[in-house]
């Protein structure tokens, strides 16, 4: 995997919360056997008319967005299946992050992401950032209100930096230690696990599995 | 110190802790399906990497198999390279395969169980988001993507970073013809569909008890829609008598069991553990739920009508209004109204014998309304060979119902059975999402009892007061 340190891109905005990994890639599309060639297919059926050319209504598809790397969204994406076809797609749309508010605290927090599209964004080097809502809803104002409005992914520092007309605003995030080393320095997870062999053998020595032998 | 059932697996499949902070965590089951595999497989080949408990690891075709009679002759030429993908992927491994035309082909939610390879305290998971099911056994079962199949193929451990524990107590019984679906379906609306990510949940009470696993299953399969990536109930007399009471190819046998059985006896969470979170529910006043909208937790009891713009807790009326414009509903009509064209019976959720038998029970001696077009697909072929000696396919055909052979069907829209754009399907599945079971379908999740009885008036009926076509 390659590393991810910053990036900077122009940033588009997708309005609409719980979208959900069939919207992202609907099924007819998980028949292929390869793990590339996904792009043009996400967010098919809002993308695409029944003619198959590209809907206008669709807000990714204004033409001020054509060049965006940064998807901005509303809270619990990825939520449904786990397909890891909906990160391929996103990743090679040309997302390297996606920016999702979380709503309220303890019983009452609802996530930006959801648990396994977080995850799968995380072996493909695509960036989930997390924002309070109010933060998010500062952004999409602001998306709305400047073209070809870019923004840094600073992962290092886990900072989000809108550069807009006038003048820089910075918002910090919260990011998982373990998947920031994993980005920033480009490891393979599995290679790594391998490391451990032996200790994987000797607790395979005691463990049962209770299959018949 | 006290622990609770997830706390007692974890620990005992820990492999070490590792400085990043996360965990290795044994796995003792593999799933593997068509559609979430090839990738992984591919990857092992490129880095010359081989599966390493083949025997520990369990393939079936699923998502893209045809349900009907020609379901062994593929049409889609990139379904049958899927699946073709899969046969040479198990061959060139060493991994079982029941394939189409095996005896034990079928769902992998439901041959799990069924073949003895899902047994009480173990760590599974498969490419899939409904490995949740596999709970209902008192296993940490869960949902993992592409990337991690192949962790696991290679390694048979995932890195996890340890989740937090939700409980969910239903308190009291059950009325006649609600059931578990029911029980989650409300619990969805409560929570929304993101109410419990991070968490793994814990179902119990009273009316868990008193479920048998088949119906314990439908709850834990939909811990996913919660946004749980799983869900657990203990084991007890219930899930030992599911495993010992009919051939389980997979499951301990003779001194084996008896040592497995202490073991699973030992499981059920201590009286005095404490968990991050909990909530309670009176399942005595539990009514039939069906989805109204595009995600599961738009769900309403039966005798409600369609919400409001701004009646809806957890959705924007942007998001309500979108909805109901996809589903092609207004606000206030009442649900009992609603008149689906298609009736699906059947997916990972609801396809098992008990719950045909209860579909069954409604339809016997009745028919189906002629605007319907009803499915009856069950979960494997040894419940289709069960229903089948049971007299049950007789009933559903006598009621107008095609009898499918076994398959993920209609549920995802992978294969030949989908719906068209704005046909609308109440569905025993767990997904209403938007061209989830054909692009522009109009999916309302229910209850197998509540499907049936809607085949027969040609809409949805209040089941607990339905006279009965009468």
């Amino acid at each position: 995997m390659d590393a991810f340190t910053t990036h900077r891109g122009i940033v588009a905005p997708l309005d609409r919360a719980n979208v959900d990994t069939d919207q992202i890639i609907p099924k007819q599309f998980l028949k292929s056997i390869k793990r590339t060639g996904f792009g043009p297919s996400a967010f098919f059926d809002w993308r695409y008319q029944i003619d198959g050319t590209p809907n206008p209504e669709f807000e990714l598809n204004k033409p001020r967005y054509a060049e965006r790397s940064i998807l901005l969204t509303r809270n619990n994406f990825g939520c449904g299946s786990s397909r890891e076809h909906a990160v391929w797609a996103l990743a090679q749309d040309g997302y390297r992050a996606i920016v999702a508010p979380f709503r309220g605290e303890g019983d009452d927090h609802i996530p930006g992401f959801a648990d396994i599209f977080k995850n799968n964004c995380s072996k493909n080097g695509v960036v989930t950032i997390e924002l309070s809502e109010a933060a998010v809803e500062e952004i999409f104002q602001a998306v709305f209100a400047e073209e070809g409005l870019e923004a840094t992914v600073n992962l290092e520092d886990q900072k989000l930096i809108l550069h807009k007309a006038s003048g820089d605003m910075v918002y910090s995030f919260e990011y998982d230690d373990s998947v920031k080393n994993k980005l920033v320095n480009g490891l393979d997870d599995i290679e790594e696990s391998l490391q451990y062999m032996d200790d994987i053998k000797s607790f395979e020595q005691t463990h049962d599995t209770w299959m018949l032998s | 110190m006290a622990k609770t059932l997830f706390e007692k697996i974890w620990d005992r499949h820990l492999v070490r802790d590792l400085p990043d902070g996360t965990s290795l965590l044994y796995i003792d089951r593999h799933l593997v399906h068509e559609v979430t595999s090839p990738q992984a497989f591919e990857g092992l080949r490129l880095t010359g990497r081989n599966v390493r408990h083949p025997e520990l690891t369990f393939s079936t075709m699923d998502h893209n198999v045809p349900t009907d009679e020609n379901r062994l002759n593929i049409q889609d030429p990139i379904s049958a390279a899927q699946v073709e993908a899969l046969e040479k992927n198990c061959a060139d491994f060493g991994i079982n395969l029941y394939g189409i035309g095996d005896s034990r082909q079928g769902i992998v939610h439901v041959i799990g169980p069924e073949l003895g390879i899902t047994l009480p305290g173990l760590t599974m998971v498969c490419g899939d988001s409904h490995t949740s099911t596999h709970g209902a056994f008192g296993a940490l079962a869960f949902g993992i993507g592409t990337s991690e199949v192949e962790h696991v193929l290679a390694t048979q451990t995932l890195r996890q970073k340890k989740a937090r524990t939700f409980k969910v107590e239903y308190t009291g019984k059950l009325s006649p013809h609600v059931h578990s679906k029911d029980m989650v379906l409300k619990l969805i609306g409560m929570i929304g569909t993101a109410g419990g990510t991070g968490s793994v949940f814990e179902f119990c009470g009273e009316a868990v008890r008193s479920l048998s696993m088949e119906a314990r299953m439908t709850i834990c399969n939909m811990s996913i829609e919660g946004g749980a990536r799983a869900g657990l109930i203990a084991p007890d007399e219930t899930t030992f008598e599911y495993i010992t009471a009919k051939d389980r190819p997979f499951a301990p046998k003779g001194a084996e069991l008896e040592r497995a059985l202490a073991q699973w006896r030992s499981l059920p969470s201590d009286p005095d553990a404490v968990f991050d979170r909990t909530l309670t529910i009176d399942a005595s006043k539990i009514a039939p739920q069906v989805t109204w909208g595009t995600s599961p937790g738009m769900v309403i009891d039966v005798d409600q009508p369609v919400p409001g713009l701004n009646d809806v807790a957890g959705y924007s009326p942007a998001d309500v209004r979108k909805a109901l414009d996809y589903m092609g509903l207004e606000s206030g009509q009442k649900m009992t109204d609603i008149r689906p064209d298609t009736i699906f019976i059947g997916s990972c959720t609801n396809s098992r014998i008990e719950d045909l038998r209860r579909a069954a029970a409604i339809l016997k001696g009745r028919k189906k309304a002629d605007s319907i077009k009803l499915l009856v697909v069950p979960g494997s072929h040894q419940v289709r060979l069960q229903a089948e000696a049971e007299g049950l396919d007789k009933v559903f055909k006598d009621a107008g119902a095609e009898w499918r052979w076994a398959g993920c069907s209609m549920c995802l829209a992978m294969n030949p059975d989908k719906l068209a754009p704005q046909e609308r399907c109440a569905s025993t599945s767990n997904r209403n999402f938007e061209g989830r079971q054909g692009a522009g379908g109009r999916t309302h999740l229910v209850s197998p009892e509540m499907a049936a009885a809607a085949a027969v008036e040609g809409h949805f009926v209040d089941i607990r007061t339905w006279n009965g076509g009468n």
